[in-house]
């Protein structure tokens, strides 16, 4: 073992550099999954059948490809396509179109874990399907998919280190580069795991809150 | 006579299964019908189809006036009509469901304002005071804020028809609206079904309560495999049955 503490200490600044850059791929690429995965889950819930098959072929294709083939492809392959995109601009539609796939599968769930009671009784009162979804169905989702979403959410924090391999300086890459630097593997990577650790545990924390504040009495 | 509402040769299928085989009815402005049977007797689908919950054909369905869900073309044919279309006529016709149906994140006013506010467009200050007005008609002034999970079957249910009379319905369905109660709690929403029929509402009952159909109905329709098998005055249905069919389903509730 090679941890040294002065190293360790030293590669702090440049680890929490990264770590910026890894909040706001998360931060960006949640929001983004969040909101292709709420499209995604209506389409695969409509009762138009073709909104619901283009839907379906959407979170089968991006569960099934490796989040590493899609930067891989995004990054290296579009360019063969004259297509060439920012390696930042490349993780977040990496890893947004993958969240949503997961986000449009745990709120496909949420959306039909609603009795179907609750659709008919607002459609009774005159209440349109939209009006109906928004709300009716979509507060009561909210409070059942909050965890997975979570969940789903600390899994893409923690699949931003596969971005180290198309050259952004996030967390991970970070780490790699002070252990090239310093000639040293145990500490910089002690300090990276610790630091992905310091960015779930608040999110974990978080879900918890929002529970119980969400929590129908 | 403008009929309230005006059921002719309906039909409704599922897949091969022929639940609805032609009903002719009518729902006078003021009357309370009840509509007794079996299980399976269709007479819960038929409900459903009078304000398109189920989307019924052939055959028509007539509520004031309107079409329920489709237009007539001029050259006869019946096209779905568009959904804002449906959604206002759906406005004059309340339903209460056996299985309650309160939306469990909404508190009990929240639940009776809400279509009111956003459907019909009413002040939200005005919907409350109605809403109060409801609770207080329904007996339950002192659960304005209450959430659904906090009260028994009984009160749900209440505060479902409170709910649906806040849309100041034409006519009110009653889908089996005790059928999922305690006994202990019939007594209590039959009571604000009563006062209903006494302030002159128009009443659509599917029922099971045999003595709240002799009490209150105008009339009495008893459905059997899809067909309306005999109508007429309660005491005529339960005191003096033509059919085998409704004697023998009578028989079963004398025990």
């Amino acid at each position: 073992m090679d941890f040294q503490w002065d190293i360790f200490v030293e590669a702090i600044p440049a680890l929490l550099g990264g770590a910026w850059l890894t909040i706001q791929l998360t931060i960006i690429s949640v929001a983004i999954g969040l909101m292709l995965g709420l499209i995604v889950a209506l389409g695969r819930v409509s009762a138009n059948p073709v909104t619901s098959k283009l839907a379906a072929a959407y979170t089968t294709a991006m569960r099934g490809i490796p989040l590493l083939v899609t930067l891989m492809f995004l990054y290296y392959g579009l360019p063969s396509a004259g297509l060439q995109l920012s390696a930042f601009t490349v993780a977040v539609i990496a890893l947004a179109v993958t969240n949503a796939a997961y986000v449009a599968e745990i709120i496909r769930a949420g959306i039909q874990s609603i009795d179907r009671g609750q659709m008919r009784a607002a459609r009774s009162l005159g209440m349109s399907y939209g009006l109906a979804m928004r709300r009716i169905i979509l507060p009561q989702v909210v409070r059942r998919v909050l965890p997975p979403i979570t969940n789903e959410s600390i899994t893409l924090l923690k699949n931003t280190a596969l971005v180290s391999t198309i050259a952004l300086s996030e967390l991970l890459r970070s780490g790699l580069e002070v252990m090239t630097w310093k000639a040293n593997t145990f500490s910089p990577f002690a300090g990276v795991a610790l630091i992905y650790l310091m960015m779930t545990l608040p999110m974990i924390w978080f879900v918890s809150r929002l529970e119980k504040r969400y929590a129908i009495p | 006579m403008s009929h309230l509402i005006r059921v002719s040769g309906l039909h409704k299928s599922y897949g091969p299964l022929h639940v609805l085989k032609g009903i002719d009815m009518t729902v006078e402005p003021g009357e309370v019908v009840c509509v007794i049977g079996p299980s399976g007797s269709g007479k819960s689908t038929l409900l459903n189809c009078l304000n398109f919950l189920e989307p019924y054909g052939p055959g028509e369905v007539w509520i004031d006036g309107v079409l329920v869900g489709y237009e007539k073309k001029p050259d006869g044919s019946m096209v779905k009509v568009a959904d804002h279309k449906l959604n206002a006529t759906r406005t004059a016709i309340g339903i209460v469901f056996q299985q309650f149906n309160l939306f469990p994140h909404l508190s009990v006013t929240e639940n009776i304002i809400e279509a009111p506010v956003r459907v019909r467009k009413i002040p939200a200050q005005q919907a409350r005071d109605k809403a109060r007005e409801l609770l207080a008609k329904v007996g339950l002034a002192d659960k304005a804020s209450a959430y659904p999970s906090q009260l028994s079957g009984g009160q749900q249910q209440r505060v479902a028809i409170a709910r649906a009379l806040a849309m100041e319905p034409k006519v009110m369905l009653f889908d089996e609206v005790t059928s999922a109660l305690d006994p202990e709690l019939v007594g209590e929403v039959l009571g604000v079904m009563k006062g209903l029929a006494r302030d002159g509402m128009t009443m659509f009952v599917v029922t099971h309560e045999m003595a709240f159909a002799r009490e209150v109905a105008d009339r009495v329709v008893f459905m059997a495999d899809g067909e309306i098998v005999e109508q007429g005055p309660p005491s005529e249905i339960f005191g003096n049955p033509r059919s085998e069919r409704l004697r023998n389903f009578l028989g079963r509730f004398r025990g």
